[in-house]
């Protein structure tokens, strides 16, 4: 049951990521792909959020764990923002090849941080 | 152009995710985005449970040894790669419509989106700075990177080997002529 969940929840967070991910694409016509960015820090943000919330005992581990390796692990994507850094590399823009990789990299940790930190406020 | 009905598979119960109203604030086009299309979505979605599903296996059955996130960098080193064969693969094979839409939607955008994760690689680091192993973090945040990088560009390297175009159109398929990496 629980892994049937988790599959749902993985289901609908890469749905999410689609529609959110085309939502800021039509919105943003730039050359650094912002929304594998937004949608990966946003989701860096609400798993350390949630493992927070673990860790403080305000939510069953099965309950984290659909929610974080299911929902925010089909939500946010490594593989995506791995061809658009080597994307912009072909196509010589090499500075945003930079920000997209280390940027996006240093935002999801701080994100990480600063969603743990939130649990452990409220 | 779509043209391509997809006959989305059914990814079960969830069909009431689907959104009504989304305010786009653009002048809407006569045909409706892809991103909004609800065949498209569910497409997505079906490829996700299974992406998903995949990974948390995997998490299940590799090792993690001396709490390194082992699991995370390989499902993500090779998903990168294998979404870099699919990308080029379609690119190179014409435009995204019909089947090749379908692939794209249900393989790479699904399957490789949900069965690599940013997210688990974000806190995974945050745990090891936390507990003060921060060479153990910048190791794992390199090794990433560098990576994932790398198999995303040996995938789209190796597909582009695949589908050579006709002679004198592009000899240089990277655009890499200076062969970084």
């Amino acid at each position: 049951m629980t892994v049937l969940l988790l599959a749902l929840a993985g289901g609908l967070g890469a749905g999410l990521r689609f529609m959110i991910d085309g939502l800021v694409r039509a919105r943003f016509r730039t050359a650094l792909p912002v929304g594998t960015i937004l949608i990966n820090v946003s989701g860096s943000v609400l798993l350390g959020f949630v493992t927070g919330l673990g860790a403080l005992h305000c939510l069953t581990p099965t309950v984290a764990l659909i929610l974080g390796t299911g929902l925010l692990g089909g939500y946010t994507t490594f593989s995506t923002a791995s061809v658009e850094t080597v994307r912009l590399i072909q196509s010589r823009r090499t500075t945003l090849a930079l920000i997209n990789a280390l940027g996006t990299m240093a935002a999801g940790v701080l994100a990480a941080f600063a969603g743990a930190g939130l649990a452990l406020l409220l | 152009m779509e043209q391509g009905k997809p006959s989305p598979a059914d990814p079960g119960p969830d069909r009431e995710h689907l959104p009504r109203e989304i305010d786009v604030a653009l002048t809407v086009p006569p045909q409706r985005p892809i991103h909004l299309h609800p065949g498209y979505v569910l497409l997505v979605m079906a490829g996700g449970c299974f992406g998903a599903s995949a990974r948390y296996g995997l998490e299940l059955l590799l090792p993690a040894p001396y709490g390194w996130p082992v699991p995370t960098l390989i499902i993500n080193v090779f998903g990168a790669f294998l979404l870099g064969v699919l990308l080029e693969g379609l690119v190179r094979r014409g435009p995204d419509t019909g089947r090749r839409r379908f692939l794209r939607l249900l393989v790479g955008t699904g399957f490789m989106g949900a069965f690599t994760t940013y997210s688990s690689l974000s806190v995974d680091a945050m745990h090891l700075f936390d507990a003060g192993r921060g060479l153990v973090a910048f190791l794992y945040l390199g090794a990433s990177l560098l990576l994932g990088t790398g198999a995303a560009f040996v995938g789209i390297w190796a597909a582009a080997r695949q589908y050579r175009q006709p002679p004198g159109h592009d000899v240089d398929p990277l655009g890499l002529s200076r062969g970084q990496q």
